[in-house]
């Protein structure tokens, strides 16, 4: 079976130094070379497999960021087919920004377990394998099957299932009045289907900004790491991105600024902020990271609360029990390997949810990570507007917006409806796919339901 | 006393519309052949409508025809008025229907069989079927005893049949005939997966006491088109049918006395198909509607009942006339035969291969209403598949199995042996996706090479379909290369039409892509263009116009007929391949679909699983598990 060029993101989003892109098949190196350019100037479909080069990726000319590009050529490969890594610096946004250039250029998003199932296919992988294989591609669904249902109560179900509903309607509606041609069923004119259409990829375009702006990393809960200096912030911090960021020291007070990271909590985007400590003080220079950082910690969705187990509270922890109190908070109690002096009693009063971790030591990640993610299915830190989760559904959006637009072409340069209802269905299948339901089931159900028709 | 009445090679139970395509196509393979029913004067009954086509159900019938099957001649000899519906909404859902003489047509449909070569046609109620080492022994209710190598069940509403007309309600087949009441039991026996389903039919009304001043005419094409390939032409149509409306009188009667209908006092158990509902069924359900339309149609040349089409119920006698008498034109009508509804017994059509045998009873197969369809034109199609499926077996050759991607046909077995039928499954064209490449009007281009291949189709039939792809291929290639330069004249009519003027030449075949050209405009201005027959020219014109979309389609097609080509053994524990989710390895177990793409199509499939199945293809490839004969 001759393969789709596939691409995703092959290292874990939002951990690790460097992001690797991975594209696979027959175009694979084509579709690379839409999207990097080499410093030497040379092309990758000059390179032999198993060769790498420097370079930049692009996307429509803006320049996305710097990256080397490994060449690999069937069958010397992972998956057995054509293949290009492009490696980039990491961090979630920028990774997906390249993988979007990758998707823009001509490859679909991959399916879970997709490069392990073509490795497989291919001959890569043993046949001893087979079953550890079927296993990764089970697993790696189901938590995909999860990750969508996070989706599924969120506002950007709401927002998928208004442009479905519409469209469902009125395939629906053109679907009857052509299977039932002499039943009474109101004419479909070309205005119902424009509005229709219009509405729709009005929707959909903006469904899409909220991606293409990097709103949807952006709007990941602003998040604030607080606590006494030395308590342990930037090492926890360093233990969510999973990379030294800021400067560590033992010297209290080395934080001077506000540093920015977004990262994964599980199924949850941070943007994560290390801040200065609260203390008061007299240096002019940290005295602004200070006030910075209280300004942020009143604005921010979630607080992480950073308390050092092995000293006694200071009034500037009281400080930041109180401050809590306005905010979504987690009690980090660091340094957990160390014999506790920490009155634990006062801090519950104030702060319900507590963790105990050792950031040095990457103890209590995950209590805290599960911690965060319960959290974020409060309603407060619910972003309003609906967000696509993954590549796979901005691809599906996209797709569909370019079907609705294909439709209401159709329609002004006068083409019949059945050619348009074509269109209108494969928008629905792209949108249904987000939620595993099937168009011509749904079509007919809904003729049934919505019209009298029959003998 | 039981004695030995014949053998054959196939043995078709029913001689209705699925049972005579059956019959026709396995006695015209070689095979000898008997169909067994009820009542040879019920041979092709057309219970309900005296028509046959429509929407989709027109295409099934220019398929069968393209095969080689028999039910669009038969109509076109029969023919009282034909019309292509959904002219103007697009090719792909132009639609042929024909209004029939229904007794012209089941004499007709009997002589044929009568006329058939290795064809017996006996009236004989089966009362038992029992599995023998080479077959099947079927016995009738006369202790006649028949072994047949393959048999074909296409019993339609007559299996168990019970007709209920308010609170009277009784055992019987469709319009007063015997029901076969002993077979079910001896096919549950067999194992098959029995139920209940409904459908129903409206009075028929004398002519005579119908006021037609006030109503609406609807008349035919002109010229009217014919279903098969082979007719040359129809002549003239010979009725008119009319329409009228309910009103909110007709609603009150309905209100009044809905308690008394058998569906809504809880007496039927069958399940209804939801497009089909009875007339009371529409008021219930859709209460804001203040009328409705029904059609008057003519049962025949020589007689004088009149078929309500929308007007079926299940409310008493009396009732019926009462809400029939409320509508305009029918004020004083005189009822010939009630409406009804009937309940009867068919088969979950999920325990069946698309060749149509069971999969658990090799040799034994289903067709038509017994499968969970509905309608004279689905049945035909699967009794066509059936016959040459049953007689493939007996000849040890390759099944026949229609795609979705080749036919309606196709797409109608798959649905019903994929997906199975929840009620009773009519075809329709929004359950294809590849509308636009299954057209009415090339169903010949579809299958004709098929049925050629399989005998059906003559050699001089097939020399003429060669001709014509011929004809049309050079003409295509034609307009490619001629240009056609403006001028006043074709530029007012191209603005006539909304469509931009020409400045320069423009080639023939890039102005037919713009949906306002036809190819009778270039015929006007181009005075080399041949006289082609509409037939082609349509053709042509749709090709032209819709190729981007025809392309898209084809491509989808492509795709599909890859994940086709991977077959899945059958006799495969789907429990025991791990990483298959629960529900998939439930419904994989049920439906024991041949290949990937069955496999995909099952609702509780997904994607990952399909890919967990291919991993698992692989890998038993080489080990070489595969032991099953009728996946081949």
């Amino acid at each position: 079976m001759k393969n789709q060029t596939i691409a995703a993101v092959s290292t874990a989003q939002g951990e690790g130094g460097i992001g690797v892109i991975r594209i696979s098949g027959e175009e694979a190196v084509s579709v690379a070379d839409r999207v990097f350019r080499s410093v030497s100037g040379k092309a990758l479909c000059e390179l032999k497999g198993y060769s790498a080069a420097y370079g930049a990726v692009y996307f429509e000319d803006e320049k996305l960021d710097e990256a080397i590009a490994l060449v690999f050529r069937a069958p010397h490969s992972y998956t057995g087919e054509n293949v290009v890594e492009l490696s980039c610096h990491g961090g979630l946004y920028v990774t997906r920004q390249v993988l979007r250039a990758v998707l823009a250029a001509g490859a679909s998003p991959a399916q879970a377990g997709e490069f392990t199932k073509r490795a497989f296919l291919n001959g890569k992988l043993d046949l001893t394998e087979a079953e550890s294989v079927m296993d990764i591609i089970s697993a790696k669904s189901k938590s995909a099957v999860r990750s969508a249902l996070c989706v599924r109560e969120g506002a950007l179900r709401k927002r998928v299932d208004a442009v479905k509903e519409d469209l469902l309607k009125l395939t629906a509606n053109l679907s009857a009045w052509a299977d039932y041609p002499e039943e009474d069923i109101a004419e479909v004119d070309d205005e119902m289907i424009i509005t229709v259409c219009e509405n729709a990829a009005q929707t959909l375009e903006k469904l899409l900004n909220t991606y293409d702006g990097g709103q949807a990393v952006k709007q990941g809960i602003d998040t604030v790491i607080a606590g006494r200096p030395n308590v342990g912030k930037s090492t926890l911090m360093n233990l969510l991105s999973g990379s030294e960021k800021s400067i560590v020291t033992d010297i209290p007070g080395t934080t001077r600024d506000i540093v920015e990271d977004i990262v994964t909590a599980g199924s949850v985007i941070l943007r994560l902020s290390d801040t200065a400590g609260l203390r008061d003080t007299e240096d002019a220079v940290e005295k602004i990271g200070v006030d910075r950082a209280k300004k942020r910690l009143a604005q921010c969705g979630l607080l992480l609360a950073v308390f050092d187990n092995s000293q006694p509270l200071t009034d500037e922890d009281t400080e930041l029990i109180n401050a809590a109190a306005e905010v979504p908070t987690i009690a980090v109690i660091n340094k957990n390997d160390l014999s506790a002096k920490l009155n634990i009693n006062k801090i519950k009063s104030g702060i319900n949810n507590i963790v105990y971790v050792s950031a040095a030591t990457g103890e209590g990640k995950e209590a805290l990570i599960e911690a965060i993610e319960k959290i974020a299915g409060t309603n407060r830190l619910n972003p309003s507007e609906g967000i696509l989760a993954n590549e796979r559904q901005r691809s599906n959006v996209e797709n569909a917006l370019k079907s609705v637009t294909e439709a209401k072409d159709a329609v002004m340069s006068g083409m019949t409806y059945d050619a348009v209802t074509v269109s209108l269905e494969d928008a629905l299948a792209e949108l249904m796919e987000m939620t595993g339901e099937k168009v011509s089931d749904e079509v007919v159900d809904r003729i049934f339901h919505n019209f009298c028709v029959g003998k | 006393m039981k004695y030995f009445a014949g053998e054959y090679d196939v043995a078709v139970i029913g001689a209705g519309h699925a049972g005579i395509e059956a019959a026709l196509a396995a006695a015209r393979l070689g095979c000898h052949t008997a169909v067994f029913t009820i009542n040879l004067d019920a041979v092709g009954n057309c219970p309900c409508n005296p028509s046959i086509g429509g929407t989709a159900k027109g295409h099934l019938v220019r398929e069968i025809d393209a095969l080689g099957g028999e039910m669009g001649k038969t109509a076109d000899e029969c023919f009282l008025q034909s019309r292509m519906l959904n002219r103007g909404k697009g090719p792909a859902v132009h639609s042929l229907r024909a209004q029939i003489d229904r007794r012209k047509y089941s004499d007709t449909m009997k002589h044929k069989l009568e006329l058939q070569d290795n064809l017996e046609l006996r009236q004989a109620e089966i009362t038992d079927i029992n599995k023998t080492d080479g077959g099947y022994e079927l016995t009738t209710q006369m202790l006649a005893v028949y072994r047949c190598k393959t048999v074909i069940i296409a019993t339609g509403t007559f299996l168990g049949g019970r007709i209920y007309v308010g609170e009277v309600s009784y055992d019987s087949g469709p319009d007063g005939m015997f029901p076969a009441t002993k077979l079910a039991e001896s096919l549950k026996a067999l194992g098959l997966p029995l139920r209940r389903f409904k459908t129903g039919t409206p009075a028929r009304i004398l002519r005579r006491s119908i006021d037609f001043s006030d109503l609406e005419v609807q008349k035919g094409d002109d010229p009217p088109q014919p279903f098969s390939y082979e007719t040359e032409s129809l002549g003239e149509n010979k009725v008119d049918c009319h329409i009228s409306w309910t009103n909110d009188d007709t609603k009150q009667v309905i209100l009044k006395n809905i308690h008394r209908s058998p569906l809504y006092a809880g007496k039927i158990e069958g399940v209804g198909p939801r497009y089909c509902p009875s007339f009371e069924d529409k008021i219930m359900r859709f209460k804001d509607k203040p009328r409705h339309q029904l059609f008057i149609e003519p049962c025949g040349e020589n007689t004088e009942e009149m078929y309500l089409q929308g007007m079926s119920s299940s409310l008493p006698e009396e009732v019926q006339l009462q809400f029939y008498q409320t509508i305009k034109g029918l004020e004083h009508c005189v009822m010939m035969r009630p409406a009804y509804a009937i309940e009867y017994d068919c088969v979950d059509p999920t325990a069946m291969d698309p060749t149509l045998e069971f999969k658990e009873i090799p040799g034994l197969y289903g067709a038509g209403q017994f499968n969970g369809s509905s309608g004279y034109e689905e049945a035909a199609a699967q009794g066509f598949v059936a016959g040459v499926n049953a007689a493939l077996k007996v000849k040890g050759e390759e099944p026949l199995i229609l795609t979705r991607a080749n036919s309606y046909i196709g797409t109608l077995i798959d649905d019903l042996v994929t997906k199975g039928a929840n009620e009773p499954y009519r075809m329709m064209t929004s359950r294809s996706e590849y509308r636009l490449v299954l057209r009415q009007d090339n169903a010949d281009e579809r299958l004709t090479p098929t049925g050629y291949k399989l005998g059906l189709i003559s050699e001089e039939r097939y020399q003429r379909f060669l001709q014509k792809q011929e004809i049309k291929k050079k003409e295509i290639a034609r307009l490619k290369a001629v240009t056609l330069s403006p001028s006043d004249e074709l530029n007012d009519i191209l603005v006539s039409r909304e469509t931009a003027p020409l400045t320069t030449g423009v080639r023939e075949y890039t102005l037919l892509k713009r949906p306002q050209a036809d190819y009778e405009l270039i015929r006007r201005f181009d005075p080399e263009a041949p006289n082609l027959p509409q037939s082609i020219t349509e053709q042509i014109e749709v090709e032209i116009k819709y190729e981007g979309y025809i392309k898209k389609q084809l491509k989808q097609v492509e795709q599909v007929k890859k994940t086709e080509e991977k077959r899945l053994p059958q006799n495969v524990d789907y429990t025991q391949i791990t990483g298959l989710r629960l529900e998939a390895q439930e419904k994989l177990n049920k439906i024991r679909p041949l290949n990937i793409g069955q496999a995909g199509r099952i609702s509780g499939v997904s994607p990952a699983d399909i890919s967990v199945l291919l991993i698992w293809l692989a890998a038993n490839r080489e080990k070489d598990s595969y032991g099953n004969q009728s996946n081949t």
